[in-house]
C-alpha cells in the first residue's frame, strides 16, 4: 500500500524541474547582490552606526 | 568559506513539490505554493540554523503557506468535486462496486493531518519526531494520524471486495457517512 504513495511522491520528486523555480532562485540572488552592492555602498559613504 | 545555504534550495524543489502535491492535490496549486515558500524560504534564510535538517525547514515554511492561503483556494476548487462524489456515491456502477479503488481517490479522502503525516513519514522519509516538529504537534498525535491515515486507505481500498455484488442500501449509506465524516 505505502509503495502507492511513495510511487506517486517519487514521481513528482524526480520530475524535471519547471524553469520557473530556477529563473524564481536565480531572481532572488541577483536582487540580494544588488542589495548587497548598495549596501556596501551606503555603509563606506558613513562610517556611523 | 562557509557555504551558502540558500544553494541548497534548488536541491529540495522537487520533494517540496511532491509535498505540496500531497496537500493541495493540484499541481498548479502545488507550484504556487512552492513558489510562494521558496520566496519565503529565502528571505528568512538566515533564520535557518545551518547543519540543521533544511529539508525539515522547508517542510514546515511550505506548511504554513498551505495552511495560511492555500487551503483556501483548494476549497474552493473541491466544492464542485465534492458535488460530484455525492451523485457518485449514490450511484454505484453497473456491478455495484463503489468506484473506490483507485489508490489517488482513496488519498483524497483523507483530512489534511492525515495526508500530510503519511507522507511526511511514508514517503519524505521523516522519523515520527522529525514529522512531529514539522507539523507542531506531539510524537503520539502523529504515530495517530498515520494510523488512521493507514486504517482508512485500506477501508477504503478494500470495500468493493468485501461488498457483495449488488450493494444493499445499507451498505451505501454506511459508506457515503462514513466518507462525509472524513472531510
Amino acid at each position: 500500500m505505502e509503495r502507492n504513495l511513495k510511487r506517486a511522491y517519487e514521481d513528482v520528486a524526480q520530475q524535471e524541474l519547471p524553469s520557473r523555480f530556477t529563473d524564481l532562485l536565480a531572481q532572488l540572488k541577483d536582487a540580494d547582490a544588488k542589495t548587497a552592492r548598495n549596501t556596501d555602498a551606503a555603509s563606506e559613504a558613513s562610517d556611523d552606526a | 568559506m562557509t557555504p551558502d545555504p540558500r544553494d541548497e534550495l534548488v536541491e529540495h524543489l522537487g520533494s517540496m513539490r511532491a509535498f505540496a502535491m500531497s496537500l493541495t492535490r493540484n499541481s498548479a496549486l502545488a507550484d504556487d505554493m512552492v513558489q510562494d515558500a521558496l520566496v519565503k524560504a529565502w528571505s528568512n534564510i538566515d533564520r535557518f540554523e545551518k547543519g540543521t535538517n533544511m529539508r525539515a525547514w522547508l517542510f514546515t515554511i511550505l506548511r504554513n503557506t498551505y495552511y495560511s492561503h492555500h487551503r483556501k483556494r483548494k476549497r474552493e476548487v473541491e466544492d464542485i468535486d465534492d458535488e460530484l462524489a455525492g451523485q457518485l456515491a449514490q450511484k454505484p456502477d453497473h456491478d455495484g462496486r463503489l468506484q473506490m479503488r483507485d489508490f489517488n481517490t482513496a488519498f483524497d479522502q483523507l483530512n489534511d493531518e492525515q495526508r500530510e503525516a503519511l507522507v511526511l513519514v511514508g514517503a519524505g522519509g521523516f522519523s515520527y519526531e522529525e514529522a512531529a516538529e514539522t507539523c507542531g504537534v506531539a510524537v503520539g498525535t502523529i504515530k495517530s494520524r498515520v494510523n488512521r491515515a493507514r486504517s482508512r486507505l485500506t477501508e477504503l481500498m478494500e470495500m468493493d471486495e468485501d461488498e457483495p455484488i449488488e450493494a444493499t442500501d445499507g451498505v451505501t449509506v454506511g459508506v457515503v457517512a462514513t466518507s462525509r465524516s472524513a472531510a
